[in-house]
């Protein structure tokens, strides 16, 4: 039950007048511009670009300054914008075979054909803090190493050299209009392409979660990283007014394929299936974590066991996974409450007093 | 496409479009009134009024039918570069375009479904003879009872028959528009 | 639809393609001046919902939208150009619809102006960046092999 209360207005103009003195901090340190969070905090405007469902490395670096860097107000931010604008269509499904290359890693295949290419990983740092990054501002930059190959070809996926064999289930064009949980509110059971959409814009840290589960145990499914690539894409778009597609601009995505182990059945040869993740920008533990709930929610596709684990249930993931859902109805109750509250004080009262009535009687 | 048939579009999409969007409204809410719209103008044999319509209502997620010469290829092309609303045979349209005729036989169209009869066919009767013979309307948003005439009461009464399930329609002609709602009863 | 021979289809691709790639502020110091021209659709900034395929071969899905801006102009030719451009800068759109329009009368001139710059541009920043993945690319030794269990 809600109740419509007034008042509060100074006091709310105020807070904000104070939210921006305390975004700016004190004013003899340089402002901080957009510009360099796009350019120096490039993770953080990966994250809220593919949680927040909208490719903008400008506007996400908008969100994260007026955010003071809470990612999932900025994300909420860029969601709301979004609403704001016209769709002008859907894209040809992008080319991930295609991609120029900035990192490229498979631990299945040593030898993989193109290489293996770490690019600009944190995997093999220390983790120890490098505090000439505080004390001088920034480190000497290495001169860009000269040689090695620059392939420009096409770098075949990992996986489908296993799929040549037949040693791995076949991921068979389809070019049926997929859902689109965007525009029509999202019916259960979702079917796989449904499930992706959600998965891909859905929480890193709620994901992180879930895909650790299926690791430890809930929902054992072994997987093998056959590959995790990171670059640029071209996308692509009919346009009607032309009679043909022409390429709309190029964005930065991160693809993550696994390789686990199915026994086969009655129908099926023993063969590898697989899991995929793609998120937009360099968010390599959103793909991984991707990649694994979504092979675990394929259990009945698969005819394996519902093990009744949290990351099998579509209802449980599916539901919870995004951040502004969640938080919104986490969050609003902090908002007024006063009249549901007077209800449950009142019934606690009554309650208590028809205890102690019992207990006189009882005396 | 030529340029003839790119032009003609609103002149201010957000003013135009919302103008005629609170006409249109009204219209819907007032059955029996008719309003004046000509934002925009389209290859024959569309009207000012229908073409209008179609700039405020309809992109690529209103499926659109269109019926008998409203059925052309200038047409067509206009549509899709100002609307992109994807081209659908009658039974899958969300709006549907043409003069009463053409339109028939209209229990083709969409009347929607009891959990969604929000999932239901706009039918925009163009070239429509507003100065035929009247008919009596009552119902929602009439005070007593308004005049109106339609192209064919008994379809109409029909329709209403079906509340809450039903298509809608819009008549255009000119520079004129109005609408009736299923909910409008025809005597 | 016929087009001038100068400027068939699969080159105009091209050149649409370089053009939305293209960063706006160069295209804002190729071309100051805009020409004389209608707008057939004014500077429109929206979405386009980009599409992935499952195990990236396989069914189409909702990957998550982009933002591009787009218009149409029309010269006092009555040639009519097309621009759709990835971000939100309208003047980025406006220039390349403007463009594309220029080069179908004169296609050489807008190839030599703007194009070929914009396409060199391109290929040296493309190619900076496969340098730096060249030089983190992994050459694998076998020491020993052994067995885990």
């Amino acid at each position: 039950m809600y109740v419509a209360v007034k008042g509060g207005e100074r006091a709310i103009d105020a807070a904000h007048a104070w939210l921006d003195r305390s975004r700016r901090g004190p004013v003899d340190q340089p402002v901080l511009d957009t510009a360099q969070i796009r350019d120096q905090m490039g993770l953080a405007v990966t994250r809220v670009m593919a949680e927040g469902s909208l490719y903008d490395p400008d506007l996400a670096a908008l969100a994260i300054k007026q955010a003071c860097g809470d990612l999932i107000e900025a994300i909420f931010l860029i969601r709301a914008y979004r609403t704001t604008l016209p769709r002008f269509g859907a894209s040809i499904p992008i080319d991930t075979a295609a991609m120029r290359l900035k990192r490229r890693v498979s631990a299945t295949f040593k030898d993989a054909p193109g290489g293996q290419i770490l690019g600009p990983t944190f995997d093999y740092t220390h983790r120890l803090l490098d505090f000439r990054l505080m004390a001088d501002g920034e480190l000497p930059t290495e001169p860009l190493a000269e040689g090695g190959e620059t392939e420009s070809a096409a770098t075949p996926h990992v996986l489908s050299f296993l799929n040549r064999d037949g040693l791995i289930e076949d991921a068979a064009p389809d070019e049926t209009p997929p859902a689109d949980l965007t525009r029509e509110p999202m019916e259960l059971p979702a079917d796989r392409t449904l499930r992706l959409q959600a998965l891909a814009r859905g929480d890193e840290g709620f994901l992180l979660g879930l895909a650790y589960s299926t690791q430890r145990g809930y929902a054992r499914n072994h997987a093998f990283v056959g590959e995790l690539r990171i670059g640029m894409v071209a996308v692509e778009m009919d346009i009607p007014e032309l009679g043909f597609a022409i390429e709309i601009g190029e964005i930065e995505v991160t693809e993550c394929e696994t390789v686990n182990q199915f026994k086969g059945s009655r129908s099926e040869p023993a063969q590898f299936t697989r899991g995929y993740g793609l998120t937009f920008g360099q968010t390599e533990r959103k793909a991984l974590a991707m990649a694994l709930v979504d092979r675990a929610l394929r259990w009945e596709e698969l005819g394996e066991e519902d093990q009744g684990a949290p990351a099998q249930d579509q209802e449980f993931v599916l539901s919870h996974c995004d951040n502004i859902q969640a938080t919104g109805f986490l969050e609003h109750i902090k908002l007024p409450h006063y009249v549901d509250f007077q209800a449950e004080l009142e019934l606690v009262r009554r309650l208590r007093a028809g205890l102690s009535d019992q207990d006189e009687d009882a005396a | 496409m030529t340029a003839q048939i790119l032009s003609e579009g609103f002149k201010d999409a957000a003013r135009d479009g919302a103008h005629a969007f609170r006409a249109i409204l009204t219209a819907m809410a007032r059955p029996g009134t008719i309003a004046t719209l000509q934002a925009a103008s389209g290859p024959a044999p569309i009207s000012p009024a229908a073409a209008t319509v179609l700039l405020t209502l309809c992109d690529r997620t209103t499926p659109l039918h269109l019926a008998g010469a409203h059925d052309n290829p200038e047409l067509r092309d206009w549509i899709a570069f100002h609307c992109a609303s994807p081209f659908v045979s009658a039974e899958n349209a969300t709006f549907a375009l043409g003069d009463w005729a053409a339109l028939q036989p209209v229990d083709r169209f969409g009347i929607g479904t009891p959990e969604y009869p929000d999932r239901a066919a706009t039918l925009i009767v163009d070239r429509h003879d507003f100065d035929a013979a009247p008919t009596r309307l009552t119902g929602p948003g009439i005070r007593d009872t308004a005049t109106l005439a339609l192209p064919e009461a008994r379809a109409f009464a029909a329709n209403h028959g079906l509340f809450p399930l039903g298509w809608d329609a819009i008549l255009t002609s000119g520079s004129r528009l109005a609408a009736l709602p299923r909910s409008t009863e025809i005597s | 639809m016929s087009r001038p021979e100068t400027f068939p289809d699969p080159i105009r691709k091209e050149a649409l393609g370089l053009l939305a790639r293209a960063p706006s502020g160069r295209l804002a110091q190729l071309l100051p001046e805009l020409p004389e021209h209608d707008l057939l659709r004014a500077p429109e900034i929206g979405t386009v919902m980009v599409r992935g395929r499952a195990g990236g071969t396989g069914a189409a899905f909702n990957l998550g939208e982009k933002t591009v801006t787009r218009a149409s102009v029309r010269l006092p030719s009555g040639t009519v150009g097309h621009g759709y451009v990835q971000g939100r800068d309208k003047g980025h759109a406006l220039r390349a619809a403007l463009i594309d329009a220029m080069a179908q009368q004169d296609a050489a001139r807008v190839e030599e102006r703007i194009l070929a710059p914009l396409r060199d541009e391109e290929v040296a920043r493309r190619k900076a960046v496969a340098t730096e993945a060249a030089a983190t690319r992994v050459e694998f030794f076998t020491l020993v092999r052994g067995e885990d269990e």
